[in-house]
């Protein structure tokens, strides 16, 4: 093997998988993973570290797992992430610090997501971990609402100050998008349910089933608790406004996801909720929940097709992801742009009738715009319609929260430190950002709690967080 | 857990239950609704308030037998538990004083009807209810229901009680006859547009309560969308009530019957493993 070579990881085969929803990447045994560490070439100025959103000191992990010493490493890893099996499956490390390493100069970078996956399945499965001691309760309460990644990791950091946090969640289930989004392939529920039984342990509370700004309200929340997190993440799907999208058999990727993972419709009829099955998927987006939706898809027996209307240099979904589709057989069209669903007699969709595109001038995030092409209209055939071509923030949380200030696609607006325009809220994750990535999200949790437990022990706020 | 502490029988089909909700009961209104989930594999489908008591922290719910798991929640009994029950949901309907409001409920609508003629009748209005059934055995809630209207109009398909017919002509002929200033229609889709059609004519404002196929009720998925005004909607959030001279009644039928077949494959198979069991 030459040094720009990656020690490969272990998957399941295409053809076994798509009939299957259980994980695609399988992981490194310790033997490969301490023999991808030692191609570490412990660089004096890591710039893995400075791609990382939270700064994780990543050689410094690698090393330990060169020394065989992953329990140590999966603690020096804690130190920046508290959700490392998590983000080890989920961050875009290509774009971060796999993207920064020197490697990549003469071939492959050290494969960093996958070694910190490693430490992290190791530790789990061995039963190693130690939770970590919680001082005595300082007497002051903190509310997050939301249970995702950003929600997670500031309970983690709060809890361990001494705060009692209570964690709202809508949904009957906890995780948020790590449970109702991310596929089973691609990320496991039971890494997920794992991360929230640590937390349940260290004492955070969770109540599922309520919808704050309908069971309760955030002025309630602030009348029994010294500050709240909103942390509701980008649930609301974006939808085309275009002839044909209220045809039976259309989904939102949130809906179409929702039902696969959340509600196992994949066990239909075992479980009650149903999801189409049928011939032939058409799924909407470059994104990576596109991708998700298009591999749910496919093993859900579609033949299935993406419909993107840049390039595929322009996809935002991971490389990861998008290899995974390919080699699984989901085939893509590039420059595309849906114009109208076609139905049939019953109105259940038939097809999606498409214009072709050029690319041109560059738009506001410097990708080149695609550009119809007049009259170059064709139809593609589909009995399935996923649209992921985004989500926003929900606004169930602040209809009627006039205090709670937003722009104008109901991002909340923040302060540097997490800080809401409402006196002992902060908001962070997909709430603020919109999609965004969990790392990102996770980052923000890290800061709220830190802010919020500045907040607490000095009582200062600001006079105008926002203008 | 969400406990039942009371079950009734309203009709052959059409069953009540009253169920531990403390923080749902403390802030329910009229027209609001709830999703639950019965259990591990259970789906999440939603229905309307019935009945709310704050003080006693529970929530009543009525519900007509129709598919699989509105079957087996026909099954449980006061002591039983409901594994998820999520609320209030929606918008509630926009009561204020109207003057002269008409109430109108067909079959198992009836139930949210009551919830809605009570509130119209709080506020100041004259409420009168007409409510309409197939025949006298499915007759159901009419004590209640007069309890909160000025007048209530009982109406049979087939007259074997009450009026004769269905509630379109009775609300026909209370519009023929003087001015109303708001109608509220909830039942089966097809009787909210032919509501919706005779107080057009009749230029008398008019809301619906829809009951689309919802997955997490929060706005989330888009399941429930429905065209209103020509736009599109999510009835969980932007609804469910309406204005009903501007809801695509049609495609709502279609888009409630999505799941017919699978539906019909999920109670088929419910109810042969319950034989089996038995």
């Amino acid at each position: 093997m030459k040094v720009g070579d990656r020690v490969p990881v272990p998957e399941q085969s295409p053809e076994e998988r798509i009939k299957n929803f259980n994980e695609v990447a399988l992981g490194y045994t310790a033997e490969l993973a301490m023999e991808e560490a030692k191609r570490c070439l412990k660089c004096p100025r890591p710039f893995c570290v400075e791609g990382c959103p939270v700064h994780i000191k990543i050689p410094e992990f690698i090393k330990l797992i060169a020394e065989g010493d992953f329990v140590g490493a999966y603690k020096k890893i804690m130190e920046d992430d508290l959700l490392p099996a998590i983000t080890g499956r989920v961050c875009p490390q290509e774009e971060q610090c796999e993207g920064k390493c020197v490697l990549t100069k003469i071939g492959k970078p050290i494969n960093i997501g996958k070694l910190e996956r490693f430490v992290a399945d190791y530790v789990r499965e061995n039963n190693l971990e130690e939770i970590p001691k919680v001082p005595e309760w300082n007497g002051k309460k903190v509310a997050i609402i939301g249970s995702g990644p950003t929600g997670l990791t500031a309970a983690g950091d709060l809890v361990r100050m001494g705060y009692k946090v209570t964690i709202f969640e809508a949904l009957h289930e906890l995780g948020g998008v790590l449970i109702y989004g991310i596929p089973e392939f691609r990320l496991p529920k039971a890494v997920v349910r794992y991360e929230i039984d640590k937390l349940k342990q260290m004492g955070v509370e969770f109540k599922t089933n309520v919808v704050v700004g309908k069971t309760v309200t955030i002025d309630e929340l602030l009348e029994e608790y010294d500050a709240v997190y909103i942390g509701t993440g980008a649930g609301t799907p974006n939808l085309l406004r275009i002839p044909g999208i209220n045809l039976n058999n259309i989904y939102s990727a949130n809906e179409f996801l929702t039902r696969v993972n959340l509600m196992k419709a994949f066990k239909f009829p075992e479980y009650d909720t149903p999801v189409k099955k049928g011939k032939k998927a058409a799924i909407i987006g470059g994104g990576n929940v596109a991708m998700d939706a298009a591999r749910t898809a496919l093993r859900l027996g579609y033949e299935v097709i993406v419909l993107y209307r840049r390039t595929y240099e322009y996809m935002t979904a991971r490389e990861e992801e998008i290899i995974h589709a390919i080699d699984e057989g989901v085939k893509f069209e590039f420059l595309v742009s849906p114009i109208e669903f076609l139905g049939d007699e019953n109105g259940n969709v038939k097809g999606v009738k498409l214009i072709r595109n050029e690319l041109g001038e560059p738009d506001a995030s410097g990708r080149r715009r695609p550009v119809p092409i007049p009259g170059s209209e064709f139809v593609v055939e589909a009995d399935l319609v996923v649209i992921a071509i985004g989500q926003k923030p929900n606004k169930i949380l602040y209809q009627e929260l006039p205090d709670l200030k937003v722009n104008r696609w109901g991002g909340i607006i923040v302060d540097e430190r997490q800080r809401t325009s409402m006196r002992g809220v902060f908001a962070g994750g997909d709430a603020v950002r919109g999609e965004a990535t969990v790392i990102l999200a996770m980052g923000d949790g890290r800061e709220a709690a830190k802010a919020i437990d500045e907040y607490i022990r000095t009582g200062k706020w600001p006079e105008q967080v926002c203008s | 857990m969400f406990r039942i502490v009371r079950k009734e029988t309203l009709s052959e089909k059409i069953k009540l239950i009253e169920i531990e909700a403390p923080l749902i009961a403390r802030k329910a209104k009229a027209g609001q609704f709830v999703i639950l989930r019965l259990h591990e594999k259970g789906e999440r489908i939603p229905l309307t308030l019935h009945k709310w008591d704050p003080e006693k922290g529970t929530i009543t719910l009525v519900f007509q037998e129709v598919g699989k798991t509105t079957t087996e929640l026909g099954t449980y009994e006061a002591g039983d538990v409901l594994a998820d029950v999520v609320g209030p949901l929606g918008k509630p309907t926009e009561i204020e004083r109207y003057g002269k409001v008409i109430v109108v409920g067909g079959g198992v609508g009836v139930a949210i009807a009551y919830a809605v003629a009570k509130a119209m009748k709080k506020a100041g209005n004259h409420v009168t209810s007409i409510i309409g059934f197939r025949s006298k055995d499915l007759v159901m809630l009419e004590d209640d229901m007069r309890e909160v209207s000025h007048e209530l109009i009982v109406c049979t398909d087939d007259g074997s009680y009450g009026r004769k017919g269905f509630v379109t002509e009775a609300l026909k002929d209370l519009l023929d006859e003087r001015r109303y200033d708001l109608v509220f229609a909830v039942g089966p889709v097809i009787m909210m547009k032919f509501v919706s059609k005779i107080t057009a004519e009749h230029g008398v404002k008019t809301i619906v309560s829809l009951n689309p196929i919802m997955v997490d009720g929060t706005g989330m998925c888009g399941a429930c969308r429905v065209t209103v005004g020509g736009e599109v909607k999510f009835a969980c959030v932007d609804g469910p009530d309406f204005d009903g001279h501007q809801v695509d009644y049609d495609e709502l039928m279609r888009r409630l019957s999505m799941y017919v077949e699978e539906e019909k494959l999920a109670l088929e198979r419910y109810l042969r493993n319950r034989e089996v069991n038995a």
